[in-house]
């Protein structure tokens, strides 16, 4: 029997599982973002001392985790479990981080949505009895990333007003069980959703109904509205995908007011990143840093986080394939000590 | 995980939050103790690596070395004494040696792209080794095997991108190093 699971696709966490301790890694241009006080640590080049960028992703995968564990007093082979993803082929950069560690590891793919993914699955163990503490992470680099999907870093394109910026960064996360503090309390795990956008340098518009359909899967599945949470928010639309979801949920009544991109937070006005952030390191940078940090002092304390991804490769792209959009929400809610249950 | 690796694991993570929470010079000595610690555990690795490749080495798979070397002399051997037959024969049709041999090697690149096409070369390949690969039609092969597999990608980031994929180094320094020779040859 499937008591957890409510609704369509959505699931409780009974044992409502904590984000203990988070720590995110970034490159230079993030150190120069908004954000930049929060972040653990800022590489001072994109190659970190290292002899190529795909090294250098791997480290700052590496420290972020080694950080957020640190945090809360852990040994990295402590973790149960180690989930973790990133954009490269093989997923290499997670393969590599967990070759040191030496932690049980189930590497994920989901692009963008890496994040969200893990956190979903980590929540699963934990409640499921199956561990107490999961890392999950998720990282990105702007080099790598437009070395595989795009062109020659130093190629002189002109990148479309819609083209997001890939994040180099890194965010780890550790979920543990029963403690006070940011609690998963409900997730909702996303279906592929195509509308045939076939523009790669627009994943934003490509992304936004995949993350239109989770929420509302999610607000019909557990029965709440949007107003419930203090913020929805979706993992990297940027400005142009942002927009599209805006409009999509405005002819569907549902109201975003409270609504919010990760791809928004990550560079300032004048980084010159035309649509924002993207990338798996996206939401993994944003999302402990900018709002779980400040989620105790919301009036509701709840916010939903929807991380979405654009599945596609160059190879589809070349083939003539539109971009398939997926996006997990996992709902978080702020509670102290002894109210949990 | 052995207990060594662990302490340099734990050493590693403290040194590691040390350097994240400092500023300045304080800073830089962290990280040099953080890469001294990161150079430790790439040893480690790598010695790892080294014991257990002498160990697994022993119950290894032999190559049969002959057999490959009979299999690539006899192949490279027949598809050079074909090419030799086409200069034979247009010497005999009246063109002169060095005229024969370009347009012997036209016909040699046409044919391994044809048993490219046909999916015949890499059968021969598979056997032959470097004897299919060394000479003209195995330059041949590599570019039309590689045309054949990008075209579904389109003729412009597919076949276009990618036709040298293999082929790409041979045409490069081969025209370096023709260049060296022929500056070498202007010279003496």
């Amino acid at each position: 029997m499937a008591v957890k699971k409510i609704g369509g696709q959505s699931l409780v966490f009974e044992s409502r599982p904590c984000v203990a301790s988070w720590a995110a890694v970034v490159g230079p241009m993030e150190g120069e973002g908004p954000l930049k006080s929060e972040y653990d640590m800022i590489m001072k080049d994109s190659l970190f001392d290292q002899d190529s960028w795909e090294k250098a992703e791997q480290k700052m995968m590496q420290y972020s985790i080694e950080l957020a564990l640190k945090k809360a007093d852990r040994l990295p082979w402590e973790m149960d479990y180690l989930l973790g993803g990133d954009l490269l082929n093989q997923i290499i950069t997670a393969n590599f981080t967990a070759r040191v560690f030496g932690a049980p590891f189930l590497g994920l793919y989901g692009a963008c949505s890496t994040l969200a993914e893990g956190m979903i699955l980590a929540g699963i163990l934990i409640d499921g009895g199956y561990g107490d503490s999961v890392g999950a992470a998720s990282c990105s680099h702007h080099d790598t990333a437009e070395r595989q999907l795009r062109f020659p870093t130093e190629m002189g394109v002109q990148r479309s007003q819609t083209a997001q910026w890939t994040v180099t960064g890194s965010g780890a996360y550790l979920i543990r069980s029963g403690e006070t503090g940011v609690r998963m309390t409900h997730a909702t795990v996303g279906k592929v959703v195509d509308y045939g956008v076939k523009n790669a340098s627009d994943m934003g518009s490509a992304m936004a109904p995949a993350a239109l359909d989770t929420i509302r899967a999610h607000l019909e599945d557990t029965g709440r509205n949007a107003a419930d949470y203090d913020y929805i928010i979706t993992g990297d639309l940027g400005r142009r995908g942002f927009d599209s979801l805006k409009t999509l949920m405005a002819e569907e009544d549902l109201p975003a007011n409270n609504l919010t991109d990760c791809g928004l937070h990550v560079y300032g006005g004048n980084q010159d990143t035309h649509s924002g952030a993207s990338g798996c390191g996206c939401s993994a940078i944003v999302m402990g840093p900018r709002f779980f940090k400040e989620m105790r002092r919301w009036p509701r304390k709840k916010l939903l986080f929807a991380g979405t991804g654009a599945l596609l490769s160059p190879l589809t792209s070349f083939q003539g394939e539109s971009i398939p959009g997926i996006a997990h929400a996992i709902a978080f809610e702020w509670t102290e000590g002894e109210n949990s249950k | 995980m052995t207990d060594q690796e662990r302490e340099l694991l734990r050493r590693h993570q403290d040194v590691l939050a040390r350097e994240a929470g400092s500023r300045g010079r304080e800073r830089a000595r962290w990280a040099e103790k953080r890469k001294e610690i990161e150079q430790a555990q790439d040893a480690l690795l790598r010695e790892r690596g080294r014991l257990y490749l002498v160990r697994s080495s022993k119950t290894a798979a032999k190559v049969p070395l002959v057999k490959n070397m009979l299999w690539a002399f006899g192949v490279g051997g027949v598809i050079c004494s074909v090419g030799q037959g086409f200069v034979f024969l247009f010497q005999r049709f009246g063109l002169a040696l060095k005229d024969a041999s370009a347009a012997s090697t036209c016909v040699l690149i046409a044919i391994g792209a044809f048993l490219t096409g046909l999916g015949v070369y890499d059968d021969i390949g598979k056997r032959a080794g470097a004897g299919s690969i060394v000479p003209v039609t195995g330059f041949s092969n590599s570019i039309s095997s590689a045309a054949l597999e990008f075209k579904r990608e389109g003729f412009l980031y597919g076949v276009g991108a990618k036709i040298f994929t293999v082929a790409g180094p041979v045409i490069l320094y081969g025209v370096a190093v023709s260049i060296v020779v022929g500056l070498v040859d202007l010279l003496f």
